[in-house]
């Protein structure tokens, strides 16, 4: 009888384990769909004419796949009176954003390194000072970064927008390095200071081999930042060193008349590509980073 | 000879609060000097110092009789083993042994050579090629001592460098660097909290409390003839028994009255010591406390009710209640004792320390 009643709460709770995990697929599946829509609806527009677009469904396929509009936004699209497509702005913005990724990370590796291997008087203060800056909005520093890169005689320039890029991401890729140094014990930096090695040596042939996982995820966070970033690439560019995304915004909002939405879509993708391959790429090693820390090495 | 290693007047703070009080060492080529204490007793911290990793406050500290205050640890001819090893991670076995050599310019073939021979002292050679991630905890340990023996150094400073290792790997290693040492006839300082590594590994022996150095001396010395209770306590496993006691001139000898619980105070007589205040702690070795059919001289008897036996093996302890203390003897593992049974014992008097109940030092 006990046997009995103990099997049959058994089967239900069987079924119950069935039904819950159906109803997770179900969610998990409803979400995806809901992300991914977006993405379907864009890459289907801008395989299609502009005639097909003007006649047909949203979220049909296209009856006729055409690659003209990618190619107009590419080379062909007008942002106001130049119509030289996206091609100058890409490159601009690979001009940008591989020094100012590559400057910053360096940098915050070592400002982490000094701040958590070097113990000096201040460093936790120097330290919170850095952290704060990430939390500084961008808006506030637009007028007195534009008095700086003026100053400095690099206002407008691709060289420019480096530097505020550099300066804003340091706050992150400081905080970055230095939770990940925290880690490692300093008996390692001891050991290498009776070995003989002095504060660069250590740095280069001891810490950055360790540092792949931070390195790999800090190189992600500033890629996707800088490359997506609108407000400083607008605030801080002239006609020729305007980013990608400056671009994009000009070309969707400078049409005359008919409105090509393959072309926008298009562009818009474009844009996009660079950050999403580098996810697709480094994806992995970004989220086995973030935790790296938390485990022991 | 100007000493190996020599510190005066050593003090060292952290702001206000001082970790090490007016130290003095000094200890000569071929010395293995091990400081000992309790966790926080600022034993490594003075090892730091002497590496040139934290400053001194004030004092100085001289190498081999150079003036090494303010020296740079890499410029100090010290190699360092640390407790967690410290091995760089990325770098192979090899690498790790040879960095020192490299950030010194030292040759190609010399590095070989040196790695060559220090890989077969340790008998790590088919290990150079792996990284220390690949490796046992007795397998890093030697590689780490691989790296400070190929530097060849005037002084080696090895900072716990066994608390990592199970049980029995401890001891191995204990023997094999004893054998290093004696082979080598190299100087070294050794930080441990493991009183037995410090006797089994000494030739000098500081042991340290709360930042000032209690005792230095030969294990004998320290084992034998503890200077204060602290020194008689921590040395020594099971510790030594410290018993208060009352004391009683009479001719030039003395009578010891050891209360007990429901019975009469054992009375001892010591012709040795005639010159003692009336309170005293008399420190008693486990060991010298016998069954009473191992005769001697100098040894008297006493009935005593046995409260636990425990036999270890070899040796047999018995613990018993005297002057309001758990006592344990160390019999022999043929003893009759028996839990609840009185059992007559000996005590060597000739080898007892006594300690002032007030100051806690040495009064014999």
């Amino acid at each position: 009888m006990a046997d009995f009643s103990v099997q049959t709460s058994n089967a239900q709770s069987q079924a119950g384990k069935r039904a819950l995990r159906w109803g997770l697929y179900l969610m998990l599946g409803v979400f995806a769909i809901f992300y991914l829509m977006p993405l379907f609806v864009m890459v289907m527009t801008s395989l299609k004419s502009l005639d097909e677009i003007r006649t047909g469904d949203l979220i049909s396929l296209p009856r006729e796949v055409t690659f003209d509009a990618w190619r107009t936004a590419w080379s062909g699209a007008c942002t106001g009176i130049q119509c030289e497509g996206m091609r100058p702005y890409f490159w601009n913005s690979v001009l940008i954003a591989i020094p100012g990724v590559l400057i910053s990370t360096l940098l915050g590796a070592m400002n982490g390194y000094v701040i958590s291997q070097w113990n000096f008087r201040g460093a936790n203060i120097i330290f919170s000072l850095m952290l704060f800056g990430c939390f500084i909005p961008f808006q506030v520093v637009l007028l007195p970064m534009a008095r700086v890169l003026g100053m400095m005689g690099i206002a407008g320039t691709i060289p420019g927008l480096i530097f505020v890029h550099v300066i804003y991401g340091l706050g992150f890729t400081t905080l970055f390095f230095r939770n990940y140094y925290v880690t490692i014990p300093s008996e390692l930096t001891k050991a290498a200071k009776v070995d003989g090695a002095g504060f660069f040596r250590i740095f280069w042939s001891i810490f950055l081999p360790l540092s792949i996982p931070i390195i790999v995820v800090t190189v992600i966070w500033q890629f996707t930042q800088i490359w997506n970033d609108f407000l400083f690439g607008v605030s801080f560019s002239q006609a020729g060193t305007q980013p990608v995304t400056v671009a994009l915004n000009n070309i969707v909002n400078s049409t005359t008349g008919v409105k090509e939405y393959n072309v926008d879509m298009a562009a818009a993708i474009i844009a996009a590509l660079p950050t999403l391959f580098v996810y697709v790429v480094a994806g992995k090693y970004f989220v086995r980073g973030l935790t790296a820390g938390s485990v022991k090495g | 000879m100007s000493p190996i290693l020599e510190i005066n007047n050593l003090y060292k703070s952290y702001g206000f609060t001082e970790i090490l009080k007016d130290v003095n060492v000094s200890i000569e080529q071929g010395d293995f000097l091990v400081l000992v204490g309790p966790s926080g007793c600022g034993k490594s911290t003075l090892l730091n110092c002497i590496a040139g990793l934290e400053p001194i406050t004030s004092g100085d500290l001289h190498i081999d009789g150079r003036n090494m205050t303010n020296v740079s640890p890499k410029d100090r001819d010290i190699a360092m083993v640390f407790q967690s090893y410290a091995l760089y991670p990325t770098m192979t076995v090899a690498k790790n042994i040879t960095f020192g050599m490299k950030v010194r310019g030292v040759d190609q073939a010399t590095q070989d050579e040196k790695l060559a021979y220090v890989a077969q002292q340790l008998q790590i050679e088919p290990l150079l090629k792996r990284k220390p991630g690949q490796l046992s905890g007795g397998q890093r340990q030697r590689v780490a001592m691989g790296r400070a023996l190929v530097r060849d150094p005037k002084l080696f400073l090895f900072d716990e460098p066994l608390s990592n290792l199970d049980a029995k790997l401890r001891v191995e290693m204990r023997t094999e660097l004893k054998a290093l040492h004696q082979r080598l006839g190299a100087s070294m300082v050794y930080v441990t909290h493991d009183q037995i590594e410090a006797m089994t590994l000494a030739t000098k022996i500081v042991v340290m409390k709360g930042g000032v150095i209690q005792q230095m001396g030969t294990p004998a010395e320290i084992y034998n003839r503890p200077a204060n209770l602290f020194v008689a306590d921590f040395m020594g496993s099971p510790a030594m028994n410290l018993i208060p006691a009352k004391t009683r001139a009479k001719g030039g000898e003395v009578h010891i009255e050891i209360t007990r619980p429901n019975a009469e105070p054992i009375i001892l007589t010591d012709a040795n010591n005639g010159d003692l205040p009336q309170d005293v702690i008399i420190g008693v070795r486990p060991e010298h406390i016998a069954d009473a059919n191992a005769q001697n001289g100098e040894m008297q008897a006493a009935e005593c009710l046995i409260d636990i036996v425990e036999p270890a093996g070899a040796d047999t302890y018995a613990v018993m209640q005297l002057g309001g203390k758990h006592v344990t003897a160390r019999l022999s593992s043929e003893t009759t004792a028996t839990a609840g049974v009185a059992q007559k014992l000996t005590f060597d008097l000739g080898k007892v320390s006594y300690f002032s109940p007030e100051t806690g030092l040495r009064l014999n």
